[in-house]
């Protein structure tokens, strides 16, 4: 397209036929321990 | 931020179908992001400004509205291609994630543990919110005998979950070493018992570190957090010792060995600023400047009136040090020198799943704290306020309602959260900063939504220079 440039699609509607299996880290458990942050966590199943 | 909502109530899970663009500019780049969606594009300036009345005006009036400024042709091509995105599903997408609310809402199940493996600390932190070390109660240690009830705990409350965490915290946990070490030959033999997998990490300030303790932390740890805040000024100001001596020149050595014999991964020196250094974007360019590859710096959450809170009038000049320091990253990295700043890590394409995003941290229902006398607190932030024990881990959760309270604390039942556009990004917030500033887990701490909404754009703004710049 020429006006607009797509950087990233519909992935978290895609993401819900993962179904939330909840074996992903828990943001604390990384680095965060007094501000919460969960989208820069990684998906499991990715 | 635009705001649509269509009137389509669902009384079942009362999700109001919204539809939710957020736009801003920063740097000459045009961002767009659908809020439902999770799309992120990059708009020309006659796009970004025709978008604010796409779904009010027809195609003339949008020609007439813009015509004096834009030829008649490009109008009609930018509204095509906002017409596309729309078609696509990338654009004023609607919120219809009331069908997964249930599976966010279920029966929780505990698969996480923040063990309290020393409520003593070897230093005297100023801003330290567990009290210099000891929570507010007695400076104890955590016996193996209550470590291993927990591991035993949490296996049976992760019922079919095979992944568990547990992070050895403080206090210092290398007050206790013996314990931590206790605690994980314990959990591998009962992890191939049980066909779990258990992931270890652990929080230190580094002053006790040793070369026998690097070589165990290698071998069993998954991550380690190792605490610095930054240059010597600014450590040494709030993370000092008993005597009121600063740690930075004692702690430095041991830290960049520790990263280094981790190969500069699966690893975080994390730290802290506060009022007295709102210029911290100086810091971790300091802590990359001493070669660290994973760093995350985060605003201290303190009171009103300890002198080092960040306050409102603070965030114009924060926001620009975020600001300042997305464009460094981004040139730092560019030109190969490669640093992991943790709260501009964004992975668009494969990040969390939208279950996870309205579950949030987990704390109360996934994730919760271990005190060394087995008390189970929601998180690490609410040990010794006694109204939020659920329980202890010889007789398991007492306080299921409270583990309930936790699990619905979700931003559908947040309304600032509900009608934010950087929910699907910090998942509702922090419960205990929402309970330590409103006395309410449900309303989140004002000042940490807008640093994080401003961190979440820096870290959109880097995925999209980036991006283009690979191109």
């Amino acid at each position: 397209m020429k006006h607009i440039r797509t950087i990233n699609g519909a992935t978290l509607k895609k993401s819900t036929s993962k179904g939330g299996c909840g074996e992903c880290q828990t943001s604390c458990q990384s680095a965060c321990k007094t501000s919460c942050t969960v989208a820069n966590q990684s998906c499991e199943k990715k | 931020m635009l705001l649509f909502t269509f009137l389509m109530f669902n009384f079942r899970t009362r999700i109001v179908r919204e539809k939710m663009v957020h736009k801003f500019r920063m740097f000459d780049t045009n961002i767009v992001v659908d809020v439902n969606s999770g799309a992120v594009h990059v708009f020309d300036d006659i796009s970004y400004e025709i978008l604010d009345y796409f779904q009010d005006y027809d195609r003339d009036a949008l020609v007439r509205k813009f015509s004096d400024r834009y030829d008649e042709k490009e109008i009609g091509e930018a509204c095509d291609e906002i017409e596309k995105l729309v078609q696509n599903g990338e654009l004023f997408s609607e919120d219809d994630y009331d069908g997964i609310l249930p599976l966010a809402e279920e029966q929780p199940v505990i698969k996480a543990l923040c063990l309290h493996i020393a409520h003593d600390c070897n230093l005297r932190c100023r801003y330290c919110f567990a009290s210099t070390g000891n929570f507010g109660g007695d400076r104890s240690l955590m016996s193996p005998e209550v470590a291993k009830k927990a591991v035993d705990f949490v296996i049976a409350a992760s019922k079919g979950r095979k992944n568990i965490e547990i992070d050895f915290f403080g206090g210092e946990p290398l007050l206790n070493f013996e314990t931590v070490k206790e605690t994980v030959d314990y959990a591998r033999r009962r992890e191939k018992e049980t066909n779990k997998n258990f992931r270890f990490t652990l929080t230190t300030n580094a002053v006790l570190l040793k070369d026998e303790h690097i070589r165990y932390i290698n071998e069993n740890m998954h991550n380690i957090v190792l605490s610095i805040d930054g240059r010597e000024d600014t450590n040494d100001r709030m993370r000092t010792r008993v005597d009121g001596s600063g740690t930075y020149r004692d702690i430095l050595p041991k830290i960049k060995k520790l990263a280094e014999s981790r190969n500069q991964d699966n690893y975080y020196v994390r730290g802290t600023y506060t009022r007295e250094n709102l210029d911290f974007s100086n810091d971790v360019l300091h802590l990359a400047d001493l070669g660290f590859k994973q760093i995350s710096l985060e605003p201290v959450v303190a009171a009103e009136g300890t002198g080092y809170e960040i306050r409102r009038e603070d965030l114009p000049f924060l926001f620009e040090q975020y600001e300042r320091l997305a464009r460094e990253y981004v040139a730092r990295r560019e030109r190969g020198e490669w640093f992991n700043f943790f709260h501009f890590m964004i992975d668009l394409s494969q990040g969390p799943c939208a279950v996870k995003r309205i579950r949030g941290c987990g704390s109360g229902h996934e994730y919760v704290a271990v005190t060394p006398q087995g008390d189970i607190y929601p998180c690490h932030q609410f040990v010794g306020i006694e109204k939020f024990k659920m329980g202890d881990v010889y007789t398991g959760l007492q306080n299921t309602e409270l583990q309930k309270q936790f699990a619905r604390s979700n931003i559908y039942r947040k309304p600032k959260c509900r009608d934010c556009w950087a929910k699907f990004y910090c998942s509702g917030g922090c419960a205990a900063n929402a309970w330590q500033f409103n006395n309410d887990i449900n309303i989140p701490y004002d000042i940490g939504c807008e640093l994080e909404k401003k961190r979440v754009e820096c870290a959109l703004w880097i995925r999209v220079a980036e991006s283009m710049r690979s191109e």
